[in-house]
């Protein structure tokens, strides 16, 4: 590789260092979830006992960073924490003390973060997607097989390539990153596809603030992803597959990590799976700091080895994906989904079809609620019974707001809390779900910082391919600023925000451009945040 | 459509209500343009990969949910493709106001000043750009930005490189359009020394770890010179002449000839302004140079204007 395509590419992304190396970096999310519990004062704190955001201090070479959404809401403050020589690791529930220390002592190592855990209703119940990572952690794949795995894989061998295909299509599943596209056409679509090799995807590269169940399920239940991912090679005639992690993750990488291998000596990855005629291997691809990867196309060119721009479709990655072959890219979560749906039929699967989508799928409650974390919900479940779940807001605070589907999603307001939680339900409401975030301000929430932090996040998440997104980001950043502003001319800054948002929502090349404004839209006409209510 | 299907492999689709076919493998551009229907356009360029980053040609699609790049769309039978709706003209007019916000486009061709005024494009509609700022893009981490400068609306602005005695690097002229990156990889040159760096709106062209051409990969071929639209990458004779005033295109002349260095026989364009030569290029609709010459067909003349009964002439003025 030319090495200006080598600095490209390392430039790329945010957690490849070109400066002077540091013996600790400490990234400190103080997004929009950990806003709600704290980050803004610990930043604050650290700049006063530290120093500088984004300054190596001499005397211990370390530094310190804000970052972008960590993906560990249900326990923030989260901080991710690289320290020379050894693996990186997140820090939950930080407090500015402990950080000031870690900063200041290199050399002493960072505690393993306690396991991730479920708010206790759900423990030991028959939920199809958290059953088994909601049993006491044992992990190994003995524990996994005890707990029913393998059913499905060995269910697929028996009614062979068509007849997952079948009842995959039977169960109507659509997938859970976001865009919710029937993953039966494009597992169909690589299945049809000519010519070898072809390529399995797992996108783990969860980023859309206010989202870590993905984080979840892999760190828990690492054995699921793999089966999972080996039937969608068996039904294509993939035989290699790749699964693509965050590099905010390195918990759960290791946990996929040491799956695979126990999977490899077990025979369940490699040659001859089960003895059948079955090949299946997977590697684990890291990305390295970068929000648009999870776009499913700039996750192909990031396993590439290039800067994850997305690209042009169509073609579409099912005809010309990763290294130009027909490959299949699908969610953790989506991928999961499999299991159930072959170990007790598509058909099953879609009893429980309401407001145009079948199965459970997984909310991740955080903000301002008594008992954040992944709840698994049938369809039909409204934004109220969630929230009343996770115990709704601390001391009963009235709640002001929730965003739904994440910074790319929507805000609705206090009084909408009955709106279901479907497409359909969604879409009548002028929302969409996306990921599945539901992240609640109550109303000691100063909205307009959560605001700008939106704002910031996708002006410094756009990959800068193209006009609309690159410079619309940073003019929207700046309309924002200035919209807050006492004597700003509030009404003439939504017309141009207005006229904004088309452009980037029409004209951008991919869906981070295209979404980048909705939620601040959505402050706007749902919210009316306008002249009126801004003193 | 009468012509539902269309012989030879090709494609009739319907622009702005009127049918228009087109062989295989054309894109919607190449219908826009055989449809005589003028499209403005600022990275794509004829022999060069599209790669759709300036969205200026978009265009609306039928049962598309977005508008579609036409510079990179393959025309598919039975598409209807609008180009003057309400949408495509708000798109190209933002995408014209995001850029005039945000880059010094002073060097405007007549063609980006046509379009300013077709699509109504207000240049300071989001404020005032900064003054030439000295901010240093290269030394940007991805992910973080330095803090908004209150009144100022940012820009791309950023010092000259003048690191040869060959051509200089403007990057506040830059859009982006990654023209340069590809002639001098794998669309001409292969040469590799320059990549896009960074990301977002701090994303910008550069060599590894930002040193000077002249320790890069770079054979100064000047081809990037050839296909920038915006005047970034400059010669260093214009840009001298320039500075100090006296770049004067009414009193230059393009004169065509033929390389005298080797025997390939690359088509030459020398500019000449008040009698010696001032800028060397190449026609990229010649089929031996395709616009691409090596470092003595762009570079290599000075001795013309050297010669002995020159510099003789020089000596009596």
């Amino acid at each position: 590789m030319p090495p200006a395509e080598a600095y490209g590419v390392a430039s790329f992304y945010a957690l490849i260092n070109l400066q002077s190396p540091c013996r600790r970096t400490v990234h400190v999310c103080d997004d929009i979830a950990c806003r709600t519990r704290g980050a803004d004062a610990i930043c604050n704190d650290l700049e006063e006992q530290f120093g500088a955001e984004g300054v190596r201090r001499e005397d211990s070479a370390t530094a310190w960073h804000r970052s972008p959404c960590l993906g560990l809401c249900e326990r923030g403050t989260a901080v991710f924490c690289e320290t020379a020589g050894s693996e990186p690791v997140t820090i939950a529930d930080a407090a500015s003390q402990n950080l000031v220390h870690l900063l200041l002592h290199p050399e002493i190592p960072v505690p393993r973060r306690a396991e991730s855990t479920f708010p206790g209703e759900q423990l030991g119940t028959s939920l199809p997607l958290l059953s088994r990572a909601a049993m006491p952690p044992t992990p190994g794949i003995d524990a996994y097989r005890f707990a029913g795995g393998y059913l499905a894989l060995r269910r697929a061998l028996q009614i062979g390539p068509e007849g997952v295909l079948a009842e995959l299509t039977a169960s109507r599943l659509t997938g859970r990153g976001g865009a919710g596209f029937p993953t039966w056409m494009k597992w169909k679509a690589v299945a049809e596809a000519v010519g070898n090799p072809r390529y399995v995807v797992c996108n783990g590269d969860e980023s859309e603030p206010g989202t870590f169940k993905d984080r979840i399920l892999m760190e828990l239940d690492p054995f699921a992803v793999i089966e999972a991912m080996t039937i969608a090679g068996f039904a294509t005639s993939a035989e290699h597959g790749f699964i693509y992690i965050r590099a905010e993750y390195p918990e759960a990488a290791e946990a996929i990590e040491l799956a695979i291998k126990q999977s490899r000596s077990h025979g369940m990855l490699g040659s001859d799976i089960l003895n059948h005629d079955l090949n299946f291997d997977i590697e684990v691809r890291r990305g390295a700091g970068a929000y648009i990867c999870g776009e499913e196309t700039a996750l192909l060119n990031s396993i590439e080895g290039k800067r994850g721009e997305p690209r042009t479709k169509p073609p579409f990655p099912v005809q010309h994906g990763l290294f130009g072959r027909p490959t299949v890219i699908n969610s953790v979560e989506t991928l999961l989904n499999v299991l159930p749906i072959l170990m007790y039929g598509g058909d099953t699967f879609a009893e429980s079809a309401r407001g145009g989508v079948t199965g459970s799928r997984l909310f991740c409650l955080s903000g301002c609620v008594s008992m954040p974390g992944i709840y698994e919900a049938q369809p039909g479940a409204t934004l109220r019974e969630l929230i009343d779940r996770a115990g709704g807001t601390p001391d009963n605070t009235p709640i002001h707001s929730v965003l739904v589907g994440g910074a790319a999603g929507s805000f609705v307001r206090g009084d909408e809390m009955d709106i279901e939680l479907t497409p359909e339900g969604a879409r009548s409401a002028g929302i969409s779900i996306g990921s599945g975030v539901i992240m609640v301000f109550d109303e000691t929430i100063d909205m307009a910082n959560i605001v700008k932090r939106i704002a910031r996040f996708f002006r410094d998440e756009s990959c800068g391919q193209c006009v609309p997104c690159r410079v619309g980001t940073v003019r929207v950043e700046e309309l924002i600023e200035r919209f807050f502003k006492p004597g700003a001319d509030r009404d003439a800054e939504i017309a141009l925000f207005n006229d904004l948002a088309l452009a980037m929502k029409d004209a951008s090349i991919c869906g981070l451009g295209q979404t980048a404004t909705i939620a601040i839209a959505s402050t706007f006409s749902r919210l009316r945040m306008n002249s009126a209510t801004i003193t | 459509m009468t012509n539902p299907i269309s012989l030879h492999g090709g494609a009739t689709l319907t622009i702005n209500g009127f049918p228009v076919t087109v062989s295989q493998g054309s894109t919607i551009l190449d219908a826009l343009n055989a449809a005589s229907v003028e499209t403005p356009r600022l990275c794509f360029l004829e022999g060069l990969t599209p790669v759709n980053a300036c969205r200026l040609c978009v265009v609306e699609l039928e049962g598309a949910r977005t508008l579609v790049p036409a510079c990179s769309r393959r025309a598919e039978q039975g598409m209807v493709v609008l180009t003057d709706s309400v949408r495509v003209k708000h798109a190209r007019k933002l995408v014209l106001e995001l850029l005039l916000s945000s880059v010094d486009l002073s060097l405007l061709t007549a063609d980006i000043a046509r379009w300013i005024e077709f699509y109504g494009a207000d240049l300071e509609r989001f404020g005032k750009k900064a003054a030439r700022a000295e901010t240093n893009h290269d030394a940007c981490r991805a992910g973080s930005h330095e803090a908004l400068k209150p009144g100022e609306i940012g820009s791309v602005a950023t010092p000259v490189k003048i690191d040869n005695d060959l051509f200089v690097r403007d990057y506040s002229k830059c859009i982006l359009c990654y023209r340069c990156v590809e002639a001098c990889g794998a669309d001409a040159q292969n040469t590799f020394a320059i990549a896009v760096a960074g990301r977002g709106f701090e994303a910008r062209i550069s060599t590894e770890f930002v040193i000077p051409l002249n320790e890069s990969a770079c054979v100064f071929c000047g081809n990037c010179i050839g296909v920038c639209p915006t005047g970034a990458l400059m010669p260093k004779s214009e840009f001298d002449m320039r500075e100090v005033g006296n770049w004067c295109e009414e009193k230059q002349a393009v004169t065509r000839t033929v390389c005298p260095y080797c025997g390939v026989g690359c088509n030459l364009e020398l500019t000449v302004q008040d009698d010696r030569i001032v800028k060397a290029s190449s026609p990229r609709d010649h089929d031996i140079t395709n616009g691409n010459l090596c470092i003595k067909g762009r570079f290599g003349w000075e001795y013309v204007n050297s010669t002995p009964e020159r510099r003789g002439s020089g000596e009596k003025e």
